[in-house]
């Protein structure tokens, strides 16, 4: 085991995947000389050369797009979109063209490539840097979608999307790059389509994603510390595929779920979440299904208000208290 | 209102375009014999290739009216020296993107007629078994990477396969078709940027029919050239070609293919024409002045073509032979699609992932 942050487990994870197949290309602003403006792809230029490592225009719409023509045409691209919020002004490219062209093209097309992108609160840049969007991604037939919570799972869900022969989407938490976690030495790679389940306990099962995960594990050894309640933490990391089978499994185990999702209320995947357990697991519950959420707000940027929207060990804790005891 | 615009527009709707024109490749006067620069052989594969854009075109039309194409279609009339020139001068590996205004680009590259009917008919025979339709015509097998339907889009996906083939290096080209409506929006901008900085082999053809959907281009557009006067904020050259003449358009495309080939970049070509029928099925084009259309059908470019072969020496009954073969080539490619199945209801949820299949859960 090497001990690696969260923005090191990105360069790792493309390096390996660079070392082992030529056809992996990189692409994006400020990704090679710079190193990335949050420094999590340093180093690759001067591993893989600028034919490998390439640094473009702030030309979203450019980035994705020739991304797609490279992936249709025999390469295996990865692309960065710095924020993600930046991927409304190339959201053409992603929802009807990446998304769409296989199935459009009754499977002639194929578009094996990788979108990496900087996502999620906890930085206070406000509502154009800071949003969480992989729900808008969740929506669109034709991509898979996955937000690692840890470094090895960086490591290897990177790894994972660049071996798989269908678009997917990585949402790494940009409040997560410093975090340091133990990643398993040598080659690493994950599967897509896989939740984890990181305790159990036997009173609620509490879903999270990426920085809500941590907040969920730390607002469960609360829940059993003072207040006797006793919760599994499931990590969702991919959203689609959507890997239902230990979700409802884990539901049925303890009769409650709570979802705790960084997101805006509508929509959010969380309410998939429950619409799946309402449909498949109803008779195993004990009580209503909790969502825990951002309000159905854009997101304001000051940390006093920021802390106070997106949701909180002490919110989970005190929602799960009085909706469970 | 008496303004430029409105007098740029004059100019640019009169079908006399040699004042308008910076020729890409002046054309030798020994070009008056069968065998120049462009030869007899080539000369008849530009005929057959523009009469087969042209006849399937209007049987596709045909079947509208007789009800057996649903939906919408962009049809190519009188804009098919264009797909013509360029489809018989790439290589069978090079690569095209086109817009929902994609028949013609499509079959050029040798896409069936009965797999491009059959998609218009929604059959099972259809190139894209009925998924995708008019506007998305595809055939990878042959270079054709796919027709796109939204403004724009396909620009810089066109630079990016330019960019898998210069990385792999292959010598491939990528060609891309779009409209003139396209030069406003952001894509076409950050495409041209892209491709130039990366030299891309990558060649952008702007099919100006005059008319974005139905405004005159010119009323919505800052410059007389709605492509090739943006040329120069790329540092490229500026490129205005008659795009009705199928030999100039070949000539150009040939010029420009090659050079990319050989890593000499991208090109920014404008080809003048104009499109016979509306925008769509649902326009009667009635936007159109007085006389415009008549002036054009003129200029149509097959029938300049034919008498050009004519009088360059091929005899009647040669021309005459193609006509028939690709009448009867329409017509069989019709019977084709009439007669094949409608798509299999299980293919509904097949082809979303590269596994067939369409399971987002477990």
């Amino acid at each position: 085991m090497a001990e690696l942050t969260y923005r090191d487990a990105v360069a790792a994870g493309i390096a390996q995947e660079m070392a082992r197949d030529e056809r992996v290309v990189f692409l994006g602003e400020d990704i090679a000389a710079a190193g990335g403006v949050f420094k999590a792809t340093v180093g690759l230029l001067d591993q893989f050369g600028p034919k490998r490592v390439r640094d473009t225009p702030i030309s979203e719409q450019a980035i994705l797009g020739a991304a797609m023509g490279a992936a249709m045409t025999g390469l295996r691209p990865i692309a960065e979109i710095m924020f993600s919020d930046f991927l409304a002004v190339c959201w053409d490219i992603v929802a009807n063209e990446i998304a769409k062209s296989r199935y459009m093209t009754n499977g002639q097309v194929q578009v094996p490539l990788v979108i990496r992108t900087a996502n999620g609160a906890g930085s206070r840049f406000g509502a154009q840097h800071s949003q969480s969007v992989e729900n808008w991604a969740m929506m669109i037939p034709g991509i898979k979608v996955v937000a690692p919570a840890f470094p090895a799972d960086v490591k290897g869900l990177i790894a994972a999307a660049v071996r798989d022969e269908d678009p997917v989407i990585v949402f790494e938490q940009k409040s997560l790059y410093p975090m340091k976690g133990e990643v398993p030495e040598g080659e690493l790679v994950d599967e897509l389509g896989k939740a984890r389940v990181l305790r159990r306990g036997r009173d609620c099962t509490i879903v999270a994603l990426a920085l809500m995960v941590h907040r969920a594990l730390a607002a469960a050894e609360i829940l059993e510390k003072e207040h006797g309640i006793s919760c599994t933490v499931v990590d969702v990391r991919s959203l689609v595929p959507l890997d239902t089978v230990t979700i409802l499994a884990e539901v049925a185990a303890t009769g409650r779920l709570v979802t705790v999702e960084e997101n805006p209320r509508l929509c959010g995947w969380g309410a998939e979440i429950a619409s799946i357990i309402a449909d498949e697991c109803f008779w195993e519950l004990d009580g209503p299904i909790i969502r825990i959420t951002t309000p159905h707000i854009p997101l304001p940027s000051a940390d006093r208000l920021e802390d106070a929207t997106i949701p909180s060990v002490e919110r989970i804790v005190r929602e799960i208290v009085e909706k469970i005891d | 209102m008496e303004c430029t615009q409105c007098a740029s527009l004059i100019t640019l709707k009169s079908p006399d375009l040699k004042a308008n024109m910076t020729t890409a490749s002046k054309r030798p006067k020994s070009a008056a014999a069968a065998d120049d620069d462009i030869g007899r052989d080539i000369r008849l594969e530009l005929f057959r290739m523009q009469l087969e854009l042209r006849l399937c075109e209007k049987r596709a039309y045909d079947l509208f009216l007789q009800n057996l194409i649903k939906g919408t279609s962009h049809l190519s009339l009188g804009q098919e020296a264009i797909a013509a020139a360029f489809g018989v001068a790439m290589r069978p590996d090079d690569y095209t993107f086109c817009t929902y205004r994609g028949h013609a680009h499509t079959l050029a590259r040798g896409a069936s007629m009965s797999g491009v009917l059959g998609e218009l008919m929604g059959r099972e025979c259809g190139l894209l078994g009925g998924k995708g339709g008019s506007m998305h015509l595809t055939d990878v097998s042959k270079g054709a990477m796919g027709s796109y339907a939204i403004i724009g889009a396909h620009l810089p996906v066109a630079a990016g396969a330019a960019w898998s083939a210069q990385y792999r290096g292959t010598e491939q080209v990528s060609v891309c078709f779009f409209g003139d409506g396209t030069t406003n929006i952001g894509a076409f901008h950050e495409a041209l940027n892209f491709a130039v900085i990366w030299k891309l082999p990558v060649i952008f053809v702007c099919e100006n029919n005059l008319y974005m959907e139905y405004t005159p281009i010119s009323a919505v557009t800052a410059v007389e050239h709605p492509a090739a006067d943006r040329a120069a904020a790329y540092n490229l050259e500026k490129i205005v070609v008659d795009g009705n003449d199928a030999d100039e358009m070949y000539r150009t495309a040939t010029r420009y293919i090659e050079r990319a080939r050989k890593g000499g970049g991208p090109a920014l070509i404008e080809a003048m024409t104009y499109r016979h029928s509306g925008h769509s099925r649902a326009d009667p084009g009635k936007y159109r002045p007085e006389g415009e259309l008549e002036k054009w059908l003129e200029r149509d470019p097959i029938k300049i073509y034919r008498e050009r072969l004519l009088g360059l020496g091929i005899v009647e009954a040669t021309l005459k032979d193609i006509e028939d073969e690709v009448n009867q080539q329409v017509n069989e490619a019709t019977e084709t699609a009439k007669a094949s199945a409608l798509p299999s209801l299980d293919g509904i949820e097949q082809h979303v992932w590269a596994d067939g299949g369409a399971a987002w859960r477990n």
